[in-house]
C-alpha cells in the first residue's frame, strides 16, 4: 500500500521543501564548496597572500606518513567504538525490555548520559581516570596496573574509546528499544510454544527483526566516531601521548587552526568528506540487502 | 554584540556630526584577551580606570576563550574585516602576528605616528626583546610576562632532609631522596615540557635552540635543539620516569594541581602559578631558579619570557589609533604596573616599576616573586636567550612534546625523539615560510 500525495500545483512542492533546502545549502554545500576551494590554495592564516597551488596540499598529505597513520587510527576507533556501543546497548536494551519492577527508572538512567555534551564527557573520564587525579587509577595501580594514559599510548586509545562509547550507548539505547517494543510479541510467543529456548529465540526472531534499526545505527555510529569525538578527544588527550589519540578530524583541526595551514586542512577535510560519502555509500549497497524491513 | 544605549547614541552622534558632549562622542577601542579570574579582574579595573581618566576614548575589554582560542578569533575577525584594535596574544604566536605585515601595527610604528611619549629604554630589555625586531623596534606591548621557575615544597624536603636544590645533579639526588621518603609516585615534574625542557633549558645554558639567533632574525630558521646537552637532559628524565623519581605531567599545565596537593614537592612551571599555589598549597613553598648543569661553560645565562603582549591590529582610523596609544601609554605607567605586578603576579615591565616594587620591600615577605625576574635579568642576553620566534609555535610544541613521550614511554630514545622533533619541526618551518608575508 503506498500512500502517495497528488500536488495540484507545480510549485507547492518545491516551496515545501524550500526551507530545508535552504538550510541545506547555507550550512552544508556552500561550508563543503569553501573547503574545496581552500584546499587548492596557499594561504597565510591572515588571508593576506593567496597563491593557487593545483593539488600540491593533497600531495603533501600523501607524503605525509602520520596521515596513513590517522587514517587507519580512524578506522580502528570508529569500529571499536561503533561495536562496543552497539553491542552494549543491544544487551541493555533487551534487559530493559523485560517487563521489570522500576523498568522506566533503569531507562530513563540509561538515557542521561546522553543529554551531556562531548567535551564534559572527556573531563568526567578524566576525573575518573587521570593518571594523578583519577578516582579509578588508584584501585588500577593498587591492583598493579602501570596506569598512566599520558604516556601509554594504548591506554589513551582505551580511554578515548571506552569514553565514546559510553555516550553513544544511550543512544543506540533508546533505538534498540523502541525496536524491540514494535516486535510483535506473538511472533516470539509462538517461538516459545515451539520450544525455541530465550537465546534461540532472540537470534532467529528478535536480531532479524531489529536489524532495520541495526543498520540505521551503524552508519549513525560510523559518522559519531569520524566527526562527534572530537570534543572527547580535546579534553582528555589532545591527540597524545604521541600521536596515538589523532584521528583525522582532530588533525584537522590541529594543522588548521593550530598550525595556521589553511590548505592542508581543508584538503584533509574534502577527503574526509569524501571517505564518509563512500563509507555510507557502501552501506547503503551492500549492507543494507542483508536488512529486512 | 548588541549596542548598548549608551553606544548607540555615541554612535549617531557620530553618524550625524550633532554636536554631542564629549562623554558621548568617545571613540571606542575593543580589547580582546584571554584572562580569566583574579587576571580578569585586572584587566576591567585597568580600562574602567582609562576611561575613567579621561573622556575622549572607552577601552571595551572583552574575553575571548583561552589563548589559542583569542588568537584564532582574532585571525576570523581580521579575516571577515572586523578585528579588534588590541588584541592579547601569547608569546608562542608572535612569529604569526609578526608575519602578517598589514594586519598589525607594530607598537614602535604607531607611538612615532600618533607623538605619544614613548621611551623604549623604559622598559626591562629581558621582556621586550622578545617581542622586538632585531634592531630593538618594539612590535608588540608586553603586558603579562612570567618565566620558569621551580616551585618547591618546603615542608616535605625538611621531612626529606634534603636541601633546596641548585643544579640539575642536585635536583636528581634530592628527587631520589624524596621518591624514596614519601614520594613513590613523583619525586619532580614539570608543566609545559616542551617550554620548561628544551625551549628555556637551551637559553639558560647558553645553548641555540634554532639558528639565525632562535628565528628573531630571520623565518628561515633551522631548529637544533638536538645537541648533546638536550639529550643528555631528555635520557635523564627517561631514566628517572621508569621509577616514577621523574613523573611525566602532560603537555600543558594540567598537571599544577599535583604540586599543590603535596604529590610532586619539586615541580617546574610558569612562575604565574603563584596565585594558585597561595590559594590551594597547604604547606609551605617557595620558588627557586631553574636549576642549571655546573658543567656548562657560563650557565645559567639567563630565562626567557612565558605569557601574553598585545598586538595593535592594523587598518583602523587615525583617531582610533591616537586612542590606542594613550592606552598604552597608560599602561606603562609606573604605579599601574607596580598594581599589574602585585595584583596578578605576572612581572612588571618597567625598570621604574620594578625598582619601586623593590624598594617598597615587596619582595622581603615574597622573595618568590622576584625570582623570575632574577632569571630573566641574570646576565645580557645573547643569541640565544632574547627569545624565539618560530612560526606554527603552538603546532611546533605539539610535535616536540610528542616525541618526547615517544622517549619517555620507551619508544625511541632520547636522541631518535629529539632528531625526529627537529626534523618533523623543520619541516613545519619551512612550510610557514612559504605562507609567510614578504
Amino acid at each position: 500500500m503506498q500512500k502517495q500525495a497528488i500536488f495540484q500545483s507545480k510549485l507547492l512542492p518545491y516551496a515545501l521543501v524550500a526551507p530545508q533546502l535552504a538550510i541545506v545549502l547555507i550550512f552544508f554545500y556552500w561550508p563543503a564548496a569553501q573547503a574545496v576551494i581552500q584546499s587548492f590554495l596557499l594561504q597565510d592564516a591572515f588571508g593576506l597572500s593567496t597563491s593557487f597551488v593545483w593539488v600540491d596540499n593533497y600531495l603533501d598529505l600523501f607524503r605525509e606518513p602520520a596521515y596513513f597513520e590517522a587514517i587507519v587510527r580512524t578506522f580502528f576507533f570508529s569500529f571499536a567504538i561503533a561495536v562496543s556501543s552497539l553491542s552494549l546497548a543491544l544487551l541493555l536494551a533487551v534487559m530493559a525490555d523485560k517487563p521489570l519492577r522500576g523498568g522506566t527508572i533503569y531507562r530513563t538512567l540509561l538515557i542521561w548520559p546522553y543529554a551531556v555534551a562531548p567535551p564534559v564527557v572527556g573531563v568526567l573520564w578524566i576525573f575518573m581516570l587521570h593518571p594523578s587525579l583519577g578516582v579509578l587509577s588508584r584501585y588500577l595501580r593498587a591492583a598493579g596496573i602501570d596506569w598512566n594514559p599520558l604516556l601509554d599510548g594504548n591506554q589513551a586509545a582505551t580511554l578515548i574509546i571506552l569514553a565514546a562509547a559510553w555516550k553513544q550507548i544511550s543512544y543506540n539505547f533508546l533505538f534498540f528499544l523502541a525496536g524491540l517494543q514494535s516486535i510483535p510479541r506473538s511472533v516470539i510467543e509462538a517461538a516459545a510454544i515451539d520450544g525455541a529456548r530465550p537465546m534461540r529465540r532472540f537470534w532467529t526472531v528478535t536480531f532479524p527483526l531489529l536489524s532495520p534499526t541495526i543498520f540505521f545505527l551503524l552508519v549513525v555510529n560510523i559518522v559519531y566516531a569520524f566527526f562527534d569525538t572530537f570534543g572527547i578527544i580535546d579534553t582528555m588527550t589532545r591527540g597524545g601521548p604521541g600521536k596515538s589519540t589523532e584521528t583525522l578530524v582532530y588533525k584537522v583541526y590541529t594543522d588548521g587552526l593550530l598550525g595556521g595551514n589553511l590548505g592542508g586542512s581543508a584538503a584533509q577535510s574534502v577527503i574526509l568528506m569524501g571517505i564518509v560519502i563512500v563509507l555510507t555509500g557502501i552501506q547503503f549497497r551492500f549492507v543494507e540487502r542483508k536488512v529486512t524491513y | 554584540m548588541a549596542l548598548r544605549p549608551f553606544a548607540a547614541a555615541a554612535a549617531f552622534a557620530v553618524t550625524f556630526g550633532f554636536a554631542a558632549s564629549p562623554a558621548l562622542a568617545a571613540t571606542e577601542i575593543q580589547w580582546w584577551h584571554a584572562m580569566t579570574g583574579a587576571n580578569n579582574d585586572v584587566i576591567v579595573k585597568l580600562a574602567n580606570d582609562f576611561n575613567a581618566s579621561q573622556s575622549d576614548y572607552k577601552v571595551i575589554p572583552t574575553y575571548k576563550g583561552n589563548y589559542p582560542d583569542t588568537m584564532n578569533a582574532g585571525i576570523a575577525a581580521f579575516r571577515a574585516g572586523n578585528a579588534p584594535h588590541i588584541m592579547q596574544v601569547f608569546e608562542v604566536g608572535t612569529a604569526t602576528m609578526m608575519a602578517a605585515t598589514g594586519a598589525v601595527k607594530p607598537v614602535y610604528k604607531l607611538m612615532a605616528e600618533t607623538g605619544e611619549k614613548f621611551d623604549p629604554k623604559a622598559y626591562l630589555p629581558a621582556i621586550t626583546g622578545y617581542y622586538s625586531t632585531s634592531k630593538g623596534e618594539m612590535l608588540s606591548f608586553p603586558f603579562n610576562s612570567s618565566s620558569t621557575v621551580m616551585w618547591v615544597n618546603l615542608d616535605e624536603l625538611k621531612k626529606a632532609n634534603v636541601e633546596i636544590p641548585k643544579t640539575w645533579p642536585e635536583v636528581f639526588d634530592a628527587a631520589k631522596k624524596l621518591h624514596a621518603n614519601g614520594h613513590p609516585t613523583c619525586g619532580f615534574s614539570n608543566s609545559w615540557v616542551t617550554w620548561v625542557n628544551l625551549e628555556q633549558l637551551s637559553a639558560w645554558h647558553n645553548v641555540p635552540l634554532s639558528t639565525k639567533a632562535n628565528g628573531l632574525d630571520g623565518f628561515d630558521t633551522v631548529l637544533e635543539f638536538n645537541g648533546p646537552l638536550q639529550v643528555k637532559h631528555l635520557e635523564k628524565l627517561v631514566e628517572l620516569q621508569k621509577d616514577k623519581t621523574y613523573d611525566y605531567a602532560g603537555r600543558t599545565n594540567t598537571g599544577e594541581g599535583r604540586f599543590t596537593s603535596g604529590e610532586c614537592p619539586l615541580y617546574l612551571t610558569s612562575s604565574a602559578f603563584f596565585g594558585n599555589v597561595k590559594a590551594q598549597a597547604k604547606f609551605n613553598f617557595t620558588a627557586v631558579p631553574m636549576p642549571y648543569y655546573p658543567d656548562v661553560k657560563g650557565a645559567p645565562q639567563n630565562s626567557i619570557i612565558g605569557g601574553a603582549s598585545l598586538w595593535v591590529m592594523g587598518g583602523k582610523s587615525a583617531e582610533e589609533y591616537k586612542g590606542v596609544a594613550k592606552f598604552l601609554a597608560f599602561l606603562s605607567d609606573t604605579d599601574r604596573q607596580v598594581y599589574i605586578h602585585k595584583a596578578s603576579g605576572y612581572l612588571p615591565i618597567t625598570k621604574a616599576a620594578y625598582e619601586k616594587a623593590k624598594a617598597e620591600g615587596f619582595y622581603k615577605d615574597q622573595p618568590y616573586l622576584e625570582t623570575p625576574l632574577l632569571e630573566l635579568t641574570n646576565k645580557e642576553p645573547t643569541e640565544n636567550s632574547r627569545g624565539l620566534r618560530l612560526g606554527n609555535m603552538v603546532q611546533l610544541r605539539d610535535v616536540w612534546s610528542e616525541e618526547i613521550e615517544q622517549a619517555l614511554a620507551g619508544k625511541k630514545t632520547a636522541k631518535q625523539a629529539l632528531d625526529a622533533a627537529v626534523e618533523r619541526g623543520n619541516q613545519m618551518l619551512r612550510q610557514f615560510e612559504k605562507t609567510a608575508v614578504k
